[in-house]
């Protein structure tokens, strides 16, 4: 009996535990990042290759930004049962979204800390890391360029 | 809206970048088509039914970026980019991102104008 119990036991534990705090901290981190995408809000980040109309730079430089971010152990079951009727996992798809704009806002962070007035050429790269709960690196690269 | 995987729009030049826009779409493929899958990966072929899927969800993701640009006031999206990655097993994230813009078509600009008029004085 206790061979079944103990394992269910230990399941309900993470699931609750991914519940609680893996929801509160993606709340926590959802609003740090909306505070400092307002903050570095007038920074122009674009993928073009050429600079933007009326921005005159005198320098230019690499700048970059990369966020590992995993999720928690509830939205991992809920995606787990998702894929066995298929569709959209949108449990997933806040953990990613979280990471990409990590790994902007820190590119992002960079050039405004160099004094930068746009970023272009911008390139966004997302990379699987295996394991237990999903774990997903998204890393961002660009050109800053400075007055 | 014009959607473009080009850095400029032949005609039109850019005259304001509203900035980068995106969209997403995590999608699970579901058991009955795995299995199906399976018994294709025995023979080989297109698997038809993944076609679709990553067809319709990558359809998705590029309606989520032009309704984020239509949002910003831009008229077209430039420089298009997709990538496709893993995220969990049996479910893959399509992802779109481009910058929107505003275009105007070559001539029309306020610049361009006052170009023109100043020559006729």
């Amino acid at each position: 009996m206790i061979d079944i119990l103990l394992p269910l036991a230990v399941t309900v534990v993470l699931v609750v535990v991914g519940l609680v705090f893996g929801r509160s901290r993606e709340r926590a981190h959802i609003r740090h990042l909306d505070e400092r995408e307002a903050a570095s809000a007038s920074i122009i980040v674009t993928d073009l290759k050429t600079p933007p109309p009326r921005v005159r730079s005198s320098r230019a430089g690499y700048v970059s930004g990369s966020a590992v971010i995993a999720t928690d152990y509830f939205k991992t079951l809920a995606a787990q049962l998702r894929a066995i009727v298929g569709g959209e996992v949108k449990s997933l798809g806040t953990l990613i979204d979280r990471a990409r704009r990590e790994a902007r806002l820190r590119m992002v962070e960079e050039a405004k800390a160099g004094g930068a007035v746009a970023v272009i050429n911008v390139r966004i790269e997302t990379s699987e890391i295996g394991g237990n709960t999903p774990m997903t690196e998204v890393f961002a690269y660009g050109t800053a360029l400075y007055l | 809206m014009i959607v473009v995987n080009t850095e400029t729009v032949p005609g039109h030049e850019i005259t304001e970048i509203k900035g980068l826009v995106q969209g997403n779409t995590i999608r699970a493929k579901h058991i009955g088509r795995d299995i199906g899958a399976s018994l294709k990966n025995l023979v080989g072929g297109e698997l038809t039914g993944y076609t679709e899927l990553l067809t319709e969800a990558r359809r998705e993701a590029l309606q989520r970026m032009l309704s984020q640009a239509t949002e910003l006031g831009a008229n077209a999206v430039v420089n298009v980019r997709f990538t496709t990655s893993s995220v969990a097993a049996g479910a893959a994230e399509l992802y779109a991102y481009g910058t929107a813009v505003t275009l105007v078509p070559v001539g029309a600009t306020p610049d361009a104008r006052d170009a023109r008029l100043s020559g006729f004085e």
